[in-house]
């Protein structure tokens, strides 16, 4: 079977039939006219073969529609790059174990949803005891200090806590963005940390649900994690990162 | 397992007594005869394969030649082993020569019954050898990777493309499944043959041929060493050329095998006398190679109103088991259906299943129940198909079914996408593995509800069962006991395919199956 990866259709139960599957409301009465003009919109969304499978009245003039269609456009595979933080993550005794030996003293972590970003559900994620998905966060390993700051934290404030504190790490969460105001405010970070001569001092991490690791480094981030991230990739990159950053030194420092 | 419907005993007996008394009836009308099929997978098991310039399978091309001038009624082993012992050629190089015309089964010398049974019994021997062996591997198998936890987890694939199907009989496997069946391609069931070779096209399913069924067992079973988990395949012995699938599928190691006392002759309307022939074969060869058979009785209620025709689901389940039993097969291979079917909207409906699906668990106590998912209800709403079908899943973990074949959310709308088979594990793996232990946990009150229901349910199967044993099962076909459909005993398809058998006809097969002959090794 012969994937063609110049040309990846959706699929649904044979290769390059595109079929794709929608769920949406329409404010129209429930009817035949609602599930033509489901059928309709389906289509201008350059869908084809259109069957509105499923549709219901949901009252007050509004209806719901489960539609099926192929979508005869593909993608290009060898066409896009995304470039991921490559983490073989270790687990919470592994991390603990790694960085008790290997460096000799807990790591500090600083964290903050900064900006006007409220939402500290991915900072808490990372950060806090509980953690997410069964995976503890930050806050639970022993050899972690971890300083969760909350939200809407002023980048000039997170700086001078992570001095206070003499940290090792600085995680910004940034999760909800209006007209791209987190790139300016993730933006603004890094301009703060280089003009007081503070950038090389921490190890820098952004986070959050339309973060790519790419898009950090070209923020002049260290490292960018997407959506789905778990707390232990992320404590094993900084106990990893930390670790090399550490031989480079004594390695320089030798010389 | 502890009793919890206050089932009265007396009349589960009875009611096993009445299909005792149904299923005999039936092996009446099966032991004097023998059909074109039959005579067909004789060839196949002897290792007769392949077709001829046009495309014909080569048993059916020596058996269509004895059928034409009446020379069934002693059985193709009689011509086969007469020409082996005539020409010296094994039965693949005969079928051969005979489908190019230069070789007639019927111009070959007179030799004794013990002459002829003397000839074939090497390739007897060789056969039935393959088999066993088949079912020694699979045995090792199941020790060494060992299966998922009961309910096993069934799902299905359907791409036409057994390449394809491979491809996502792996995905599902991956993705928790335990079982795979390969859905045939639309109607194969009326074909009186079975097609050669490896397919990539089909109609809403893929040809069971053997070569597919070689290829998806080799799928499996490479991804069932990758995954650590021994994964069953599945495929269909009904309809014309049931016992030759049988044959094919106990060749290539399937593990169980959909074969019902009367599907084919309510929904497929083939000729009852022949489905019953062919099936005591099918099953026979089923019970020798270790395949678990799953019955239909879930179909019945699809034309049937599922409320009011609990009890036709318990009946045949009853005869399923007297006639299985009769054919050779163990109770541990009688996979008897029943289903999901109550229309969601019913208030208390899903006590009602409880019942049902107890009450088999009850009855049936060392049957691997095959449990279907609701499909009757189902419209196109996804999202509650999808929790309808986890209503299904826990009161299949609640009743210790066996067999859990799963629920699609898209069902009544296309055959499943690759995700929604996923969706469908997701929803039965979180539900049965968050309340595994619940059916040990829970009594059914006294004289409640749920009691009360599968008593009723028994009391209204063990009447049916009365009756039809006063009938007669063709009768009660006839009359339209079951489904609500009904079939005339001389009417359907295949008829003209019955031999009635002569006084030196045997099958060397069942015979050997059945340990009618002396020293006959059995299966382990």
């Amino acid at each position: 079977m012969q994937i063609d990866e110049k040309r990846i259709r959706a699929y649904g139960d044979t290769f390059n039939d595109g079929m794709i599957q929608l769920s949406f409301s329409l404010p129209v009465e429930h009817g035949p006219k609602g599930d033509e003009a489901a059928r309709i919109l389906a289509g201008k969304m350059g869908l084809e073969e259109l069957e509105v499978a499923f549709s219901r009245d949901l009252g007050q003039g509004f209806s719901y529609y489960i539609v099926y269609g192929r979508c005869p456009a593909y993608v290009d595979l060898t066409q896009i790059q995304v470039s991921q933080v490559e983490v073989d993550a270790m687990d919470y005794y592994e991390i603990n174990r790694f960085i008790e030996e290997r460096i000799g003293r807990p790591l500090v972590v600083v964290g903050a949803c900064t900006g006007t970003d409220a939402h500290t559900v991915g900072l808490d994620a990372i950060m806090n005891m509980k953690g997410y998905a069964g995976e503890y966060g930050l806050e639970r390993y022993p050899q972690f200090h971890a300083y969760n700051l909350g939200s809407q934290v002023p980048n000039p404030d997170l700086i001078g806590r992570a001095v206070e504190v003499e940290a090792d790490v600085i995680l910004v969460s940034q999760v909800v963005t209006q007209k791209n105001v987190h790139l300016e405010n993730l933006t603004n970070l890094v301009e703060l940390l280089e003009a007081e001569g503070l950038r090389e001092r921490f190890l820098l991490i952004v986070g959050g649900p339309r973060i790519s690791h790419e898009m950090a480094l070209e923020l002049g981030f260290d490292a960018g994690f997407g959506p789905g991230t778990l707390p232990p990739e992320v404590a094993t990159y900084i106990a990893q990162e930390i670790y090399r950053g550490q031989r480079r030194d004594s390695g320089k420092s030798g010389e | 397992m502890e009793k919890k419907l206050n089932l009265d005993q007396e009349k589960i007996e009875r009611a096993r007594r009445a299909a005792a008394s149904v299923a005999e009836g039936v092996m009446e009308e099966i032991k004097p005869r023998t059909t074109v099929a039959v005579e067909r997978t004789i060839l196949r098991l002897l290792g007769v394969d392949g077709i001829d310039e046009a495309e014909i399978p080569l048993p059916n091309v020596l058996v269509e030649k004895l059928h034409a001038v009446q020379a069934l009624p002693c059985g193709v082993a009689h011509w086969m082993g007469r020409t082996i012992l005539a020409t010296g050629k094994n039965p693949q190089e005969i079928a051969r020569e005979v489908a190019e015309g230069n070789l007639d089964l019927l111009d070959q010398p007179l030799y004794s019954n013990e002459e002829i049974r003397g000839a074939l019994e090497p390739y007897v021997r060789e056969g039935l050898e393959w088999i066993r062996e088949q079912r020694r591997r699979r045995a090792k198998f199941l020790e060494t990777l060992g299966t998922g936890p009961r309910p096993l987890l069934y799902v299905i694939v359907a791409t036409g493309d057994i390449y394809e199907d491979v491809i996502q009989a792996k995905s599902a496997a991956e993705q928790g499944a335990d079982i795979v069946a390969v859905i045939r391609s639309t109607a194969q069931s009326l074909l009186d043959y079975v097609p050669y070779g490896a397919t990539r096209e089909g109609f809403g399913g893929t040809f069971a041929t053997q070569e597919n069924f070689r290829i998806m067992r080799q799928g499996l079973d490479e991804i069932g060493e990758e995954i650590g988990r021994y994964i069953y395949l599945v495929n269909y012995c009904s309809g014309l050329a049931m016992p030759e699938i049988a044959a094919m599928g106990a060749l290539e190691r399937l593990d169980m095998m959909l074969n019902d006392a009367m599907y084919g002759i309510l929904f497929r309307d083939i000729n009852m006398q022949r489905t019953f022939i062919d099936q005591h074969f099918s099953r026979m060869i089923n019970g020798y190679a270790g395949i678990i058979i799953n019955t239909g009785e879930d179909n019945y209620l699809t034309t049937a109103d599922p409320y009011e025709a609990a009890h036709t689901v318990l009946a045949s389940q009853f005869i399923n088991e007297q006639l299985g039993l009769r054919s050779g097969l163990a109770n541990e291979q009688l996979g008897l259906g029943h289903a999901f079917e109550l229309d969601p909207d019913k208030e208390d409906g899903w006590l009602l299943e409880v019942a049902q699906a107890q009450m088999a668990r009850e009855i049936f106590p060392e049957a691997p129940l095959k449990y279907m998912p609701p499909t009757k209800y189902m419209t196109g709403d996804i999202f509650k198909t999808h929790l309808v079908d986890g209503m299904f899943n826990l009161a299949g973990v609640l009743t210790g079914q066996e067999i859990q074949l799963l629920g699609m959310l898209t069902e009544a709308i296309h055959t499943p996408h690759i995700h929604d088979r996923t969706m469908a594990i997701d929803n039965a793996r979180y539900i049965m593995n968050n309340a595994r232990h619940l059916g040990e946990e829970i009594f059914f009150k006294p004289e409640g509800r749920i009691q009360k229901r599968a008593q009723q349910v028994l009391d209204e199967a063990l009447e049916m069962l009365g009756k039809i044993s006063e009938l007669g099962l063709p009768r009660a076909i006839n009359e339209g006991w079951f489904g609500g459909i009904s079939r005339a005993p001389k009417g359907g398809k295949g008829l003209e395919g019955v031999v009635e058998k002569e006084e030196n006809y045997f099958n060397p097969f069942m015979e050997e199956m059945s340990g009618e002959r002396e020293g006959s090794p059995h299966a382990d």
